[in-house]
């Protein structure tokens, strides 16, 4: 991050700023590190390392088999996936808050959760196959996204309001068709699946579903990242966004693609996991300010730590797992409720 | 030539509404153009074209030779700048933040502001006097600073015409008169402007050219003295209003009142 973002301000931020920018890098590498010796199977913060740079290094094994299986195998690609998604939950929350105007704005907002949630509940009931449910919620996330849009230009606007219920309109068409296979499923064999994976949790992963992962992340996260400065011009609204020079119909479309993308494969991989993109933007918010160039860089850093953060709670909390979208859910909820009656969240 | 707008006619699509039909502006560099008329004759549906936010429905509007509808919002951008009525953002955006996005149409699609942009957005800022909001947020000032805000933000647009839809409203007396100097100001250093105003001093006090904005059509520009006449503003405004010819100040507008303090409508 240079320097001359805050050249332009009188006062200087030295202090504010390398407090944030310590933040960006520190706190998740911190977590991860954290994280990967967390967990059921005890050992010491020592043995997992020694692992790790003995793996790194091409070391001859010298430790037990195992551990090396619970890191790499089991915890690495766990804690790699709560980061990619808590992260792209929060940057493509945050871009959509922008693109839409509105601060209470959720990743979900155009029907992507409970498309891909109607997506896998049917690829549980007919197949089973993890790579099949990833690949239909992917689709089923992606159709909701272009029926909201395409219900948006059947009634000849590109209204805000009008985008954001269609979102609502197909989404409660898909929670509908959801309801419809939970209760044609097997009640002791394929319902409960279905509703563990509506619930959300990050218990199956592995580096196969990782790398699937990552590509569709990485073109959704680039692009708003490169795109964050305009998102501020953006959300001053579509007439004054075309007057300072940006075609705001197209930025708008791209920026919404790009934020669903990330979204739908999120979804596909861990299931619905809700208030992460509509919390960590507030939060991101009131350190940082509503200036894109710096929210959606610490939003993602901020969004990667929390997820890790419940995740590691989910796999140790109990004896068995916790959903993740309960979670978050009863982390989320009660924070924001706390954060709004600050009330400095940077919006009015 | 900066702007000239020919035959240009404008219909909402959907309700089929006839706002204006055949007007005709041309403006050069340094002119300042007062569009009077009264409330709902499309004076911000007519501006909205010229900054081409709008389509005409007929007619065409070019913008220094070339049709206004063919170009890039960014092209239009760094000789355009339209300033908005006043309005509240939605986030919290700092004074020099809402200043700097005045450099977006010099960006490229994926570049950011540089250090020339910041320090072209700071220099607008000192020159309005306002360095002392820089950092506080654009939601938490007062109107008439608000204004002052948008109008650093259009000087770091560097463009060759603003359009700027009733500046003045919303604004305090004293803020009026400092907005109508800055304008005439900006007009000096060569910069076109196009206004529209419900106050016929203030075209009095800055406008080159005046046009009434009347029935759907413009009949014409002239100079302030020829074009506001009292029958015109009676027409216009549907009531009586005297013009006081001041030796050293020029005209000013004062309404005739009968003994009871009413105006005098046309009925």
């Amino acid at each position: 991050m240079p320097d001359d973002i805050h050249a332009g301000t009188v006062r200087p931020l030295g202090q504010r700023f390398l407090s944030w920018q310590l933040l960006l890098v520190a706190l998740p590498v911190g977590c991860f590190l954290a994280a990967l010796v967390f967990g059921r199977y005890g050992a010491s913060p020592y043995e997992v390392f020694k692992v790790i740079f003995g793996k790194l290094t091409g070391q001859q094994a010298a430790w037990s088999p195992t551990l090396e299986t619970v890191v790499f195998n089991i915890r690495l690609p766990r804690i790699c996936a709560a980061m990619l998604i808590g992260g792209g939950l929060s940057v493509s929350g945050a871009s959509f808050q922008g693109v839409f105007r509105n601060p209470l704005v959720s990743p979900f907002i155009l029907g992507v959760a409970t498309g891909a949630g109607f997506g896998a509940a049917l690829a549980i009931l007919l197949s089973g196959d993890t790579l099949v449910i990833q690949a239909t919620a992917f689709f089923f996330g992606m159709l909701a996204v272009f029926l909201s849009y395409g219900l948006t230009r059947m009634y000849k606007t590109s209204s805000i309001l009008v985008m954001a219920l269609s979102g609502v309109i197909v989404g409660s068409f898909f929670s509908a068709l959801i309801s419809l296979i939970k209760y044609v499923a097997d009640p002791y064999d394929k319902l409960p699946v279905i509703v563990f994976w509506l619930m959300g949790s990050l218990a199956t992963i592995s580096s196969k579903e990782v790398i699937v992962l990552l590509l569709p992340m990485a073109i959704g996260i680039g692009t708003i990242f490169s795109l964050r400065w305009k998102i501020n011009v953006l959300s001053m609204g579509e007439e004054e966004a075309r007057s300072l020079g940006l075609e705001a119909t197209w930025l708008r479309l791209i920026l919404v693609m790009a934020a669903t993308l990330v979204t739908a494969s999120a979804v596909a991989v861990s299931g619905v996991i809700g208030w992460v993109g509509l919390v960590i933007p507030h939060l991101a918010r009131m350190i940082c300010g509503p200036d894109y160039r710096r929210l959606i860089p610490l939003s993602m850093s901020l969004g990667a730590c929390y997820l890790l953060l419940i995740d590691t709670l989910a796999r140790n909390l109990a004896s068995g797992e916790v959903p993740l979208g309960i979670l978050t859910a009863t982390v989320g909820a009660p924070f924001f409720a706390l954060i709004l009656k600050k009330g400095s969240l940077g919006w009015s | 030539m900066i702007l000239e707008v020919q035959e240009a006619g404008f219909a909402y699509q959907d309700t089929d509404k006839t706002v204006f039909e055949q007007v005709n502006i041309r403006v050069q560099a340094g002119e300042i153009l007062c569009i009077l008329g009264p409330n709902g004759v499309g004076k911000t549906s007519l501006l909205k074209c010229i900054s081409g936010l709008l389509q005409p429905t007929r007619g065409r509007i070019l913008c220094k030779g070339s049709d206004l509808a063919k170009m890039r919002r960014s092209q239009v951008a760094r000789i355009i700048a339209h300033v908005p009525q006043l309005h509240n953002p939605v986030f919290a955006y700092s004074v020099f933040e809402t200043v700097l996005m005045g450099r977006t149409p010099y960006l490229g699609y994926f570049s950011f502001p540089a250090p020339k942009d910041q320090r072209i957005a700071r220099e607008a800022i000192e020159s309005l006097g306002i360095g002392h909001l820089a950092d506080k947020a654009y939601t938490e000032i007062s109107g008439g600073e608000r204004q002052l805000v948008l109008f650093a933000r259009v000087l770091a647009q560097e463009p060759e015409l603003i359009v700027l839809d009733e500046p003045t409203s919303h604004l305090d007396y004293g803020n009026q008169l400092k907005i109508l100097s800055l304008i005439h100001h900006l007009s000096r250093r060569g910069t076109a402007v196009i206004m529209t105003s419900h106050n016929p001093d203030h075209a009095f006090m800055v406008a080159d050219k005046v046009g009434i904005m009347f029935d759907g059509n413009i009949d014409g520009f002239g100079a302030p003295q020829t074009i506001i006449t009292e029958k015109a503003l009676q027409t216009m405004y549907g009531i009586r209003v005297k013009l006081i010819d001041d030796q050293s100040f020029g005209k000013v507008c004062i309404p005739e009142l009968n003994k009871s303090g009413e105006c005098f409508t046309d009925e």
